[in-house]
């Protein structure tokens, strides 16, 4: 396994396309190793690009600002993505959805790698059902198995955004802590809209406030994630909430 | 697991009666066709040169038909090496569109004028170029199916869902590996499209040809027996080619939703 590393993020700003008004401005983040970070903020405040960029995918928008990572090696090619949407290929089996980031790497899915996905697969609880084809699984499922692949890329950085969102409330809960226990050695980005599961789960939460937004750290809670919830995680999510509702005005 | 989806299974007697309903709904449209049609001879007394009877149809059917399965081999031919190869240019224009921009540019104007062209009008010309043989009717059936699989196939493969894309990225994909294990995967339903229009337009292809110039095929001998007033041959080359068209088009949709079950 790859060691983690931290990210910092210095004075960024971003505007899109053809529109000169920045949408983020003097954006300072930081990001630490083995630690999640969760971003919050209300729609269109930036975050989803700023996880964008990161990940290489932010097309026609203009970037202006640094992006440091503590060994002093690019960013690029070391990171692991989840999406809202579990974004299975539906013609590829549970077992070679896993995989597929050999085959898109061009390189042959041996018995020794197979035999990795399905220990990951079984981490997920998902090993049962390694042969079916992704259509014939429920949303939990389907994003349990997104996170078998992001886990087999092995990458010291994962990326997330939202990727609970559309979620029961018991399955949400589940595949929290479930991420959360394989996630532990990893530079974690979370992106959600869920003051709860950025309290449950962040060792770091800044918020998306203004117009140009700017992120504010906020302080977090003693325990460690993931967190009961309890009177303290509460008081912190109504904190939350309200630094939100007054962005929303 | 709870929260697997829970299908209820099919069982083999839901299966056996689901196809026994088809084929008994089959049957009884033909046989309402048939009445009807034996019904509008009756009622306005048609001469055999204007609509034979079913039954006189049915004899040519029955007794002519090494002649019939002759004529159908050869338009046979016609259409399945037309289908073959008007699917592989299709593709080929696809996939040429979507790699490179200035072929795009070019090409889409010049496709599109082709259509604009009637391929009654270019039969001729194909006769003249490649000759009386199979060779004209393969070039027309290619000719009218390359434009649908074409666009069809261009469509699918430029609407990829960025999703996938974005993952391909940074799963470290290069552009032909994104293109081989992502792109054309999921264009396949949108070629499945282009391919059950460009089975069922075929025929037109392959007939149009035969009736501009052939010495062989089912639309040959179909303008042989309308010249000698054999209108019950005509009516039988007529029901088979049919038949052939109906029987190409479902077994193409089987073998698609055989090989794309997350489309069907």
């Amino acid at each position: 396994m790859t060691d983690a590393f931290a990210i910092k993020i210095q004075h960024a700003q971003l505007a899109y396309g053809h529109i000169t008004e920045p949408v983020l401005q003097d954006l300072s983040l930081s990001f630490p190793a083995n630690q999640w970070t969760c971003l919050l903020g209300r729609s269109g405040c930036g975050k989803t690009s700023v996880l964008r960029k990161l990940a290489g995918l932010l097309e026609d928008a203009h970037w202006h600002g640094e992006i440091l990572t503590s060994d002093g090696q690019p960013l690029a090619g070391r990171i692991a993505y989840m999406a809202q949407q579990d974004l299975l290929l539906p013609w590829l089996s549970v077992l070679d959805n896993v995989c597929v980031g050999y085959r898109l790497k061009g390189k042959p899915v041996t018995q020794v790698i197979r035999d990795q996905a399905l220990r990951l697969l079984e981490q997920v609880g998902m090993s049962e059902n390694a042969q079916a084809l992704p259509q014939t699984l429920s949303g939990g499922m389907r994003q349990r198995v997104a996170l078998a692949r992001t886990l087999m890329q092995d990458q010291p950085v994962v990326l997330m955004d939202e990727p609970f969102s559309a979620l029961d409330a018991v399955t949400r809960h589940k595949l929290q802590t479930l991420s959360f226990e394989l996630l532990q050695h990893k530079t974690v980005v979370l992106v959600t809209h869920d003051p709860q599961e950025a309290v449950r789960l962040g060792h770091q939460l800044y918020v998306f406030e203004g117009n140009p937004a700017r992120a504010r750290s906020l302080p977090t809670l003693s325990t460690q994630p993931p967190r009961q919830l309890d009177s303290d995680t509460a008081q912190l999510q109504e904190q939350i909430l309200k630094r939100l509702e007054v962005d929303h005005a | 697991m709870l929260d697997v989806l829970t299908k209820a299974p099919v069982s083999a007697s839901t299966r056996r009666g689901s196809w026994f309903k088809k084929v008994w709904q089959a049957l009884l449209s033909i046989s309402v066709l048939l009445v009807l049609w034996q019904g509008a001879i009756t009622l306005w007394d048609l001469p055999n040169f204007i609509l034979p009877t079913p039954l006189s149809v049915f004899d040519v059917l029955t007794e002519r038909y090494p002649v019939l399965l002759k004529h159908t081999w050869v338009t046979a031919q016609e259409i399945l090496i037309g289908l073959l190869l008007g699917v592989s240019i299709g593709l080929f224009f696809a996939l040429q569109m979507l790699l490179f921009t200035p072929v795009r540019r070019w090409l889409l104007p010049i496709l599109i004028a082709s259509q604009a062209i009637p391929v009654f009008a270019i039969a001729p010309i194909l006769m003249l170029w490649l000759d009386y043989g199979i060779a004209s009717k393969v070039a027309m059936a290619a000719i009218i199916i390359f434009f649908p699989v074409t666009t069809c196939c261009y469509d699918g493969l430029r609407s990829t869902p960025q999703g996938y894309l974005d993952l391909a990225h940074t799963l470290g994909a290069n552009r032909w590996r994104r293109l081989w294990h992502i792109q054309l995967p999921a264009a396949l339903p949108a070629l499945g499209s282009g391919l059950r229009v460009a089975v069922v337009i075929a025929p037109i292809g392959a007939v149009v040809g035969e009736w501009v110039g052939s010495s062989a095929g089912l639309g040959y001998l179909m303008l042989q027996a309308n010249a000698r007033m054999m209108i019950d041959e005509m009516f039988a080359a007529l029901f088979i080619l049919s038949l052939f068209s109906v029987a190409l088009y479902f077994s193409v949709d089987w073998l698609l939703k055989k090989l794309i079950p997350w489309h069907a």
